[in-house]
């Protein structure tokens, strides 16, 4: 835990679409500058709509989610957009642009939110090299493994330097032992200050890391481990 | 602006068929529509041309004062509807009469024709109201005999005239609408085919006019090329229908430049409405 105003908080937020299955009921919480919380939970919990919540691509039917200052109670298009650029987003299924080179896929999040020509390759080479990419930047998603095309997004997710990264099942496609390499990768990026969240089903990598977790079920938080420790029981 | 170019530049790249697939849809929807513009304005030349044919002839009383006629000819100049009056003697009728009628070849006694007032009328004002009302003030004139303007001939050519532009109307707004509906629907695919793009535009913080910019200028050439091209089309058409049906005259080049604005703007406007609904979605 750190201290200080939290970097997410969640009031009594609701959630729920016309076509009635999923959503979420008065979820409350609050997520500190540079912490690692998991959201865990079965499929259809609402793991996916805390995050997108977080990027605000929903907003709640009810409450309040908000992310560094910017409300989803007034926050305008434009004001969204500029959340997301201190956001890192990074998916189960990477989208990535497949037409591209991986150093393309980096330099592609800073062209469109209009770096500055000039400091685009630096920033690129630094981060890929930074996940581990550096001999394979010019190579195309589909001559990657899995792995390496999520290291690909989590380069894309940090290339603007984030204090958040939001990750959606991050290691849903991936086997074991590059399952491990990412999740390092994510240890490593918030020992260095940003802040993780990271949905998954994986309860022995929640149990063994130690970090805080916030189970959901059906829409609704049932735990938290930062009020109470994570009890010894089935999935 | 050199971003946007570079996107606009790279789609092209990565999906060739598809853009030019985009651009000849667009070309020949538009090349539909002025084909059908095209027959439809040559109609209306040929209509035109008919019309010029409509004159009143009012038949002068035998006998009536030279004098007489050419004051009143002044007069009939000066009604509104009068484009030229043209008083035609008995010498004259029958000149026209003999070069004109194979029966008249023989008759050489002028005073067999009477003489008359050729009223011919000016552009607009040739409806059958109008011609009546000219060819009704005309017989107040003591010296005229007679008038004739064959009424019958006049009607039928406007009802023909109205019926060919209601059709005209019709048609020309079904073909046009069904133009729209293609040329959006070829668009909408080639935005859809980018969705996954858009989504990650969104997603990294890229603000929704930055995300637009490039399908804009992606419209906006591809109608402005199938505008050029549906012209280009239009043209090889029309020299061959000149070659083997009859003179069509071709669009003044106003209209013609019109009808490649208006591709462009239909580029622009289905590329502002696939991308804003895209947007919409992420």
């Amino acid at each position: 835990m750190s201290s200080g105003p939290p970097i997410v908080k969640f009031t009594s937020v609701t959630k729920s679409w016309q076509r009635g299955s999923g959503g979420l009921q008065k979820v409350s919480f609050a997520i500190g500058k540079g912490e690692f919380a998991f959201l865990t939970g079965p499929s259809g919990a609402g793991k996916s709509t805390i995050l997108k919540l977080c990027y605000m691509d929903e907003l709640p039917t009810g409450g309040e989610v908000r992310v560094s200052g910017t409300s989803s109670l007034n926050a305008k298009r434009i004001e969204i957009s500029k959340l997301r650029r201190k956001l890192g987003i990074v998916f189960q299924n990477f989208r990535l642009l497949e037409d591209r080179t991986a150093w393309a896929n980096v330099a592609f999040a800073l062209e469109v939110t209009g770096t500055g020509a000039k400091a685009i390759p630096a920033r690129v080479q630094k981060v890929l090299e930074r996940v581990g990419l550096g001999p394979k930047m010019q190579a195309m998603p589909s001559e990657l493994s899995g792995g390496e095309q999520q290291r690909v997004a989590i380069a894309r997710a940090l290339v603007n330097d984030p204090f958040l990264l939001l990750a959606d099942e991050p290691t849903g496609n991936l086997d074991d032992r590059a399952s491990r390499a990412v999740f390092g990768l994510l240890k490593e990026i918030n020992a260095s200050g940003t802040a993780v969240m990271m949905a998954t089903h994986d309860l022995d990598l929640v149990r063994s890391s130690g970090f805080r977790s916030l189970e959901l079920n059906k829409g609704a938080l049932v735990y938290d481990s930062a009020e109470a420790p994570l009890p010894e029981r089935e999935h | 602006m050199r971003l946007a170019l570079r996107e606009v530049w790279t789609a092209f790249r990565r999906a060739p068929g598809l853009g030019v697939l985009s651009v000849f849809t667009i070309a020949f929807s538009l090349f539909a529509v002025g084909l059908f513009g095209l027959v439809a304005f040559n109609t209306r030349l040929a209509l035109e041309r008919l019309e010029e044919r409509v004159e009143i002839r009012a038949y002068v009383t035998e006998g009536t004062e030279a004098d007489a006629v050419a004051a009143a000819v002044g007069d009939v100049r000066a009604f509104p509807e009068v484009a030229s009056v043209t008083y035609v003697t008995p010498e004259d009728a029958l000149k026209k009469a003999r070069t004109e009628m194979a029966e008249f070849q023989d008759v050489f006694e002028p005073e067999f024709l009477p003489a008359s007032l050729e009223v011919r009328l000016k552009p607009g004002m040739r409806s059958p109201e109008m011609v009546k009302a000219v060819s009704d003030r005309l017989k107040g004139y003591n010296f005229v005999d007679d008038v004739r303007y064959g009424e019958e001939w006049v009607q039928k050519f406007y009802s023909v005239r109205r019926a060919a532009t209601a059709a005209g109307v019709v048609l020309g707004i079904a073909f046009a609408f069904a133009a729209m509906i293609i040329i959006g629907s070829t668009i909408r695919t080639s935005v859809l085919a980018r969705s996954n793009e858009i989504g990650i535009m969104r997603l990294v913080g890229a603000t929704d006019g930055f995300i637009r910019a490039p399908f804009l200028i992606d419209g906006l050439l591809k109608g402005l090329i199938g505008g050029i091209m549906a012209v280009a089309l239009m043209w090889v058409t029309r020299a061959a229908l000149t070659a083997t049906v009859f003179a069509f005259q071709f669009f003044p080049t106003p209209v013609l430049l019109a009808g490649i604005a208006t591709g462009a703007v239909i580029g622009l406007l289905g590329s502002a409405v696939s991308v804003g609904r895209q947007l919409k979605r992420v």
